[in-house]
C-alpha cells in the first residue's frame, strides 16, 4: 500500500518535472485536429462564470491570465504578467504585463482590461461563483455590497503596468491570480453581447470559438497571433457534446474520437488496460481530488469523537478502491498526495473492524445504531454508497441510502440538521487552485459551516480557523516551508478530530486515440482539467 | 369461477397466468430458492481488478458489480417489482374509479371541473411528472409506489367516467332514480356492480404500466433505493457494463419484459372474456 | 366548426396554465437550491444571498409566478440557471430533433404495426398470426431503456450496422425510432388485425373474395379506411407517450432533443428548463389531440365532435 502511493507520488513528481522539459525539448508537430467528445452540454464559456467539468480547461484555452501553471505540473508560470515585484508586507504586488498581447478581436491587451476583469468578476452583477477568491483585495467588501463598482486596490500605473493592493497579506494571491476567474476580458465585447457573452467569448487565449451549435457541438480554432510563439500545436478542435461515456469509448475505438472527455468508464477500462492494440493509450495522472465521507457534527451521535474515529476504523477503503477498479489511492487525510501539506508519515486510522466496535462500545452504543447516508444517484457513487453501507453493517450500524439527485445532495448537505453522513463523489472536492488553503475554507472552515455551504460536516474549530489565518498571512517567500508545515499540522489535527472519513484519492485516467501525442502530463493535468488542450498535438500533423 | 375457466381455455391467457404465477412463486419463497443473501458483497465476487463474474458453478448468473449474486438479487428483485406494480396500481384504480364515478354519475359543475382536471393530467408528460414527484420526496419503496400511481390514475379515471355515464343514462336508473332511490343506493347496487369489469380488466392491464414504470424510474436512478434490488435498479447500477457483461442487463431486462408481458396477456383475454360483446369474435 | 376549433383551443390554453402552475408548485417544493448550484462551492454568504436576490428567489411563491406567467405571456420562457442561455433558444435548437424523431417513430410504428396486422389477420389461426401476436404483445410491454440498449449493442456494437447513438444521418434515427415505434407498432398490429378481420367478414367481401378479387384490394379499399380512425386517435395518445420516452431514448441514444435537456435540467433543479420543457411537451400533446380530432371529423363528419 505505501509502496503504491510512493510510487504515484514519484510518478507525478517524474511527469511534473519531465513535462517542463519535454515540451520544450522534444519538436511536435503543429497543425491537424482532434475530436473531443463529453455528455454533458458547455454551459457557458464567460470566465467569470464557468465552473464545470467540460468548461474549466476550454476557458483556459480561450483565456488568458496574469498567471498559470506550467503545463502538466502545479508549478507557478507567468502568462499575462511578464514579471511581478511584492512588497516588503506582502500587500501591494506589482505586475508588468508582457507586451504585444492581443485580443482575439484584434485590439492589444493593456493594464486597463485587467483592472475591469476583475471588478467585472468581483461585481455581484456578474453573479460569479467565484467572487469571493479576491476578498483579500482591499476595496472588495464595497463592491460585494454595492457600494462601490470597482475595486479601490487595483490602480493602474501605465498601460503595462498595474499595481493591486491587498487589505491582508494572502498566501494564495497568486493562486487566486491563475485562476480563470481572474482571466482578461474585453470590456467592449463584454458589452457588446451583455449576458450571452458566454456564448460569445473573446479572450487573449490560443485558441477562439469559432462555431457554437447548443446541444451538439463547439468548434475551436488556432489563434494565429497567441503571444507565446508554437502554441497551440492543433489547427482545430471539436468538442462534441451529449456523448455518454461507454458510447464515446466504443467510438473511441473505432477511431471516431480522439479523447473521451469524461474519462474511461470502468467496463472499458480493463479491457482497454489488458489489451495489446490499446498500448501508450491510457495516461495516469493524480489529482488534487480526495473522496471523502462527511460526518455532521451537529447531529447525534456523530457529536462524539468515538463515534466518528470508529466509522473511520470500520471502512475497508482497499476494497472500495477494489470496487473502482484500482483507480484511486486509499486516503488517510484530507488532502490528497499532490497537494503542498501532505503528510508522507501520517498514519491515520487503520481498518480495525474490531477496534471500531470497542470504541462504540465505549461511546454507550454497543448495540450500534441506525443512521443515513446521502449520496448522489449517478453511477458508481450509489454502489460506492452501498460498499460503505455493508461495512458499516458489520460493526452494528445500520445505515440506510439516500440516493438523491446531486442538487438536493448539496441542498441536505447545506442544512444543519439534514444529512448524518454524506458521500462525496461526484460533487466535492477537487482544489481550485494547488494549495492546501483551498481544501479548508469552505469544506472545514467555520466560514463553509453555514446555511446552504459546502461544510457538510458543521465542524468549526475556532482555534483552527485562526491557525489558518495565520498560515495564509505567512506571504515572505522564505515562509514557504514554515507555511507548508503549518497547514500540514492543521490537516492532521483535523483528522484526528475525525469530522471526516477520507476514503480514496481518484486518478485520473485520460484515454486518447493513437494519432495524438504530447507531454504525457498535459493529458492529466491537474490544473487545466481534464487535458491541456494548448499543448497536444497530432502524430502527423493532420 | 367460470371466468377462471374461460380464461383458462385461451393460449395467450394460459401463458400470461403461468409467467405471472412463475413469478409470484420466485418472490414469495425468494428466501428459500435464493442461493446468497442478494445484499451480501463478497470479496470472491469480483476478480481482482473489480470486475464482476460472468456464470460460473459458484453463481449462477454470475455477480453485479459490487460482486453479490446476481440470481438472487433477481430473485429478491421480484418481490419489490411485484409489489410495487400491484400496490401503485391498486392506489391508481381506487383514485381513478373514485374520480371516474363522482365525475361520471354526479356530473355537474364538480364532474365537469373533475373531468377537466384529467384532461390536464393527460396532457403532462407521465414520465417528466414522475421524475419530477420523485424529487420531492425523500425516495423510499412507498414513495416510489405513490409516485407512479398519481402518474397513472388517468386512464382509469377516464373509463370509469364514460362507463359510468352511459349506465347513468339507462332507463332502469333513471327509473329507481324517479322511484325516489337515493344516490348511494344506486351507485352501491346498480352502477358499481358494472363497473366490476372494466376495473378488473384495466386494473390488470395497468399493473403492466406501473411495472414498466418502476423500472424506468429505477433505470433513472430516481427508483427504489440501494441496495433494495429492483430490476430497474440492477440495470441501472450495472448498465455501463452493456457490452462487456451484457447478462447483467438483459437477464433482468427480460424478466420485467416478461413480467409486463404477463399481465398484458391476462389483462387481453380478461377484456375479452369479460365483455359480452366481443365473445364469439376473434381474437 | 369554427366554434368548436376555438373552443378546443381555449380549454386548451387553460390546460397548458394549469399544467405552467401545478409544475411550478411542484418545482417550488423540491428541496434543493437553484442558488447553491449557481454560486458554486466557494462562494461566501453575500454571494449567494446577491444572486438569489438577482433571481427573484427570494420573492414569495406567488410573485415569482405571476412574473414568469407574464413573462410566459410575452415568449419569454427565463433564462437557465445553469446553461446562462435564454430557455427558448435552448429549446428551440433542440426540438427539432424531438420532432424529426418523432416523425420518424410514428412512421416506423405505422410501417410495422399495420402490416403485421394485415399479414396476421390474413394469416389468421395459423403459426404466423400467432407469432406475429406474440411479438406486438412483446412489443408493447417492453421497457423502452430495455429495448434500446439491447438494439444499441446487437446493431451498432456488435454488428456494426449503425452508428453507437448521436445525430446527423439517417442512419442515426433508425435505432432510436425503432425503439420508440415498438411500443406503437404492437398496438397498431393488433388493431389493424381486428379491423381486417372485421371487414373480412363483411359479406359483400366474401362475396368479392368468391367473385376472385384480389386480397389487396380488399385490404385497401375497405380495410384500411376502417382503420384510419382508431389510428389517428392513437395517434394522439402516442404524442403523449412519445414526450415521456425521449427522455430515455434520447439520453441512451445521445440524441440532442429536448428530451435530453430535460433530463439533465433534472439532474441540476434548473427549474427555468424543466418548466420550458414540461410546457412544450404539454404543447405538443394538446395541440396533437386536438390535430387528430379535427382530421378524425373530416374523415367522418359523422363523429360527433364532443
Amino acid at each position: 500500500m505505501k509502496n503504491k502511493l510512493l510510487i504515484s507520488s514519484l510518478t507525478t513528481l517524474v511527469f511534473s518535472i519531465g513535462a517542463t522539459n519535454l515540451v520544450q525539448a522534444e519538436e511536435y508537430k503543429h497543425g491537424g485536429s482532434m475530436i473531443v467528445t463529453y455528455k454533458d452540454d458547455v454551459s457557458t464559456l464567460d470566465p467569470a462564470i464557468g465552473y464545470d467539468w467540460q468548461n474549466w480547461a476550454m476557458i483556459k484555452s480561450l483565456f488568458d491570465a496574469l498567471l498559470d501553471y506550467e503545463p502538466g505540473t502545479t508549478i507557478l508560470k507567468n502568462d499575462l504578467a511578464d514579471s511581478y515585484q511584492i512588497s516588503e508586507d506582502g500587500l501591494t504586488y506589482t505586475f508588468n504585463l508582457k507586451s504585444g498581447v492581443k485580443f482575439h478581436n484584434g485590439r492589444k491587451m493593456i493594464a486597463a482590461d485587467v483592472k475591469y476583469s476583475l471588478d467585472r468578476v468581483t461585481n455581484p452583477k456578474t453573479q460569479s461563483p467565484g467572487a469571493g477568491f479576491f476578498a483579500s483585495i482591499k476595496g472588495y467588501d464595497e463592491v460585494s455590497s454595492g457600494a462601490a463598482n470597482g475595486l479601490s486596490g487595483i490602480r493602474v500605473i501605465n498601460d503595462s503596468k498595474i499595481e493591486i493592493t491587498l487589505s491582508r497579506p494572502d498566501a494564495t494571491f497568486l493562486h487566486v491570480m491563475g485562476l480563470n476567474f481572474a482571466s482578461i476580458v474585453p470590456k467592449e465585447a463584454v458589452d457588446q453581447w451583455g449576458a450571452d457573452f458566454g456564448k460569445h467569448p473573446v479572450g487573449t487565449g490560443a485558441f477562439k470559438l469559432t462555431e457554437w451549435t447548443l446541444g451538439q457541438r463547439l468548434v475551436f480554432t488556432k489563434n494565429p497571433d497567441y503571444y507565446q510563439a508554437g502554441v497551440p500545436y492543433l489547427d482545430q478542435i471539436t468538442f462534441e457534446v451529449g456523448q455518454a461515456p461507454i458510447v464515446a469509448l466504443l467510438r473511441l475505438e473505432r477511431g471516431e474520437v480522439d479523447i473521451a472527455g469524461d474519462g474511461i468508464p470502468p467496463a472499458k477500462f480493463l479491457s482497454i488496460k489488458n489489451d495489446p492494440k490499446f498500448e501508450g493509450s491510457i495516461v495516469e495522472g493524480s489529482q488534487l481530488h480526495t473522496g471523502y465521507v462527511t460526518l455532521n457534527v451537529k447531529m447525534k451521535p456523530f457529536d462524539n469523537l468515538k463515534v466518528r474515529q470508529a466509522v473511520n476504523m470500520a471502512i475497508n477503503k482497499e476494497r472500495i478502491v477494489r470496487i473502482i477498479n484500482g483507480r484511486a489511492v486509499v486516503a488517510n487525510q484530507p488532502l490528497p498526495p499532490l497537494m503542498p501539506g501532505y503528510d508522507k508519515n501520517y498514519q491515520g486510522y487503520s481498518y480495525d473492524p474490531e477496534k471500531a466496535k470497542s470504541l462504540l462500545a465505549e461511546a454507550g452504543l454497543q448495540d450500534g445504531f441506525t443512521t443515513e447516508l446521502y449520496v448522489a444517484n449517478t453511477d458508481p457513487q450509489p454502489r460506492i454508497a452501498q460498499a460503505i453501507q455493508q461495512d458499516l453493517k458489520d460493526v452494528g450500524i445500520k445505515v440506510v441510502i439516500k440516493a438523491l439527485a446531486q442538487a438536493n445532495v448539496i441542498a441536505a448537505g447545506g442544512e444543519e440538521d439534514q444529512a448524518p453522513m454524506i458521500w462525496s463523489g461526484g460533487m466535492a472536492w477537487i482544489a481550485d487552485f494547488p494549495d492546501a488553503s483551498n481544501f479548508y475554507g469552505p469544506i472545514l472552515g467555520c466560514a463553509g459551516a453555514i446555511k446552504g455551504g459546502w461544510n457538510w460536516s458543521w465542524y468549526c474549530n475556532e482555534s483552527i480557523d485562526a491557525r489558518a489565518i495565520a498560515a495564509d498571512s505567512m506571504t515572505d517567500p522564505a515562509d514557504v516551508e514554515k507555511r507548508e508545515a503549518a497547514w500540514r499540522s492543521i490537516f492532521t489535527d483535523i483528522q484526528n478530530d475525525a469530522p471526516w472519513v477520507p476514503i480514496f484519492n481518484e486518478q485520473r485516467f485520460t484515454i486518447r486515440s493513437s494519432r495524438l501525442t504530447g507531454p504525457d502530463g498535459v493529458f492529466v493535468d491537474p490544473v487545466h482539467i481534464p487535458v491541456h488542450y494548448d499543448f497536444i498535438a497530432t502524430k502527423d500533423g493532420q | 369461477m367460470q371466468i377462471l375457466f374461460q380464461l383458462l381455455r385461451r393460449p395467450m391467457a394460459c401463458f400470461g397466468i403461468s409467467i405471472i404465477v412463475l413469478i409470484v412463486m420466485f418472490a414469495i419463497f425468494a428466501g428459500w430458492l435464493a442461493p446468497f443473501e442478494p445484499d451480501n458483497q463478497m470479496f470472491d465476487g469480483l476478480t481482482l481488478e473489480g470486475a464482476p463474474l460472468p456464470p460460473n458453478e459458484k453463481f449462477l448468473l454470475g455477480t453485479d458489480l459490487l460482486g453479490r449474486d446476481l440470481f438472487s438479487r433477481l430473485i429478491y428483485g421480484a418481490r419489490t417489482s411485484l409489489i410495487i406494480g400491484i400496490v401503485a396500481n391498486g392506489i391508481a384504480v381506487i383514485i381513478g374509479t373514485l374520480v371516474g364515478i363522482t365525475a361520471g354519475y354526479f356530473r355537474g359543475f364538480l364532474g365537469a371541473a373533475l373531468m377537466r382536471f384529467t384532461d390536464l393530467m393527460m396532457a403532462f408528460p407521465a414520465l417528466l411528472l414522475a421524475i419530477v414527484l420523485a424529487a420531492i420526496f425523500s425516495p423510499s419503496l412507498w414513495i416510489v409506489a405513490l409516485v407512479i400511481a398519481m402518474v397513472n390514475w388517468v386512464q382509469m379515471a377516464r373509463v370509469i367516467y364514460a362507463e359510468t355515464v352511459s349506465i347513468s343514462e339507462r332507463d332502469f336508473i333513471l327509473a329507481e332514480k324517479s322511484l325516489g332511490a337515493s344516490n348511494f343506493r344506486l351507485l352501491f347496487k346498480h352502477i358499481m356492480p358494472h363497473l366490476l369489469s372494466s376495473v378488473i380488466v384495466f386494473g390488470t392491464l395497468g399493473i403492466s404500466t406501473t411495472v414498466l414504470l418502476e423500472a424506468t424510474l429505477s433505470f433513472l436512478g430516481i427508483g427504489v433505493q440501494p441496495p433494495t434490488p429492483s430490476w430497474g435498479n440492477i440495470i441501472f447500477e450495472n448498465q455501463t457494463y452493456f457490452s462487456t457483461a451484457p447478462w447483467l442487463v438483459f437477464i433482468p431486462g427480460s424478466l420485467i419484459i416478461a413480467l409486463a408481458l404477463g399481465f398484458n396477456l391476462v389483462g387481453d383475454a380478461l377484456r375479452i372474456v369479460l365483455d359480452p360483446t366481443l365473445k364469439g369474435k376473434h381474437t | 366548426m369554427i366554434i368548436y376549433f376555438l373552443r378546443r383551443l381555449s380549454i386548451a390554453a387553460m390546460i397548458l396554465l394549469g399544467i405552467s402552475f401545478i409544475t411550478y408548485v411542484l418545482l417550488f417544493w423540491v428541496p434543493a437550491d437553484p442558488v447553491q448550484q449557481i454560486a458554486g462551492r466557494s462562494a461566501t454568504p453575500e454571494t449567494i444571498a446577491n444572486i438569489r436576490h438577482q433571481l427573484g428567489l427570494d420573492l414569495p411563491f406567488y410573485q415569482q409566478y405571476g412574473l414568469y406567467l407574464g413573462n410566459l405571456l410575452q415568449g419569454d420562457l427565463g433564462r437557465s440557471y445553469i446553461q446562462k442561455t435564454n430557455v427558448s433558444e435552448l429549446i428551440q435548437s433542440r426540438l427539432p430533433a424531438s420532432l424529426l424523431l418523432m416523425a420518424a417513430s410514428i412512421v416506423t410504428e405505422l410501417l410495422i404495426g399495420l402490416n403485421m396486422g394485415i399479414l396476421a389477420a390474413v394469416k389468421r389461426g395459423t403459426f404466423v398470426d400467432n407469432l406475429l401476436m406474440v411479438v406486438s404483445f412483446i412489443g408493447v410491454s417492453s421497457p423502452q431503456f430495455v429495448v434500446g440498449i439491447l438494439l444499441l449493442y446487437v446493431f451498432a456494437v456488435q454488428l456494426e450496422w449503425f452508428p453507437i447513438g448521436g445525430y446527423g444521418t439517417f442512419s442515426h434515427i433508425v435505432l432510436p425510432a425503432l425503439t420508440l415505434g415498438l411500443l406503437g407498432a404492437g398496438w397498431y398490429a393488433r388493431m389493424m388485425r381486428s379491423t381486417m378481420l372485421d371487414v373480412l367478414e363483411l359479406d359483400f367481401i366474401r362475396t368479392a373474395k368468391a367473385k376472385g378479387l384480389g386480397k389487396l384490394r380488399v385490404i385497401f379499399r375497405h380495410a384500411v379506411p376502417n382503420a384510419l380512425l382508431p389510428i389517428i386517435a392513437m395517434i394522439g395518445i402516442d404524442i403523449g407517450i412519445f414526450m415521456s420516452g425521449i427522455v430515455v431514448v434520447e439520453s441512451v441514444f445521445g440524441w440532442p432533443g429536448i428530451g435530453q435537456l430535460a433530463w439533465q435540467a433534472i439532474q441540476r433543479v434548473d427549474i427555468p428548463i424543466i418548466m420550458g420543457v414540461t410546457l412544450t411537451a404539454s404543447c405538443a400533446i394538446v395541440l396533437g389531440n386536438l390535430l387528430a380530432d379535427i382530421i378524425a371529423f373530416f374523415i367522418d363528419p359523422r363523429i360527433k365532435l364532443k
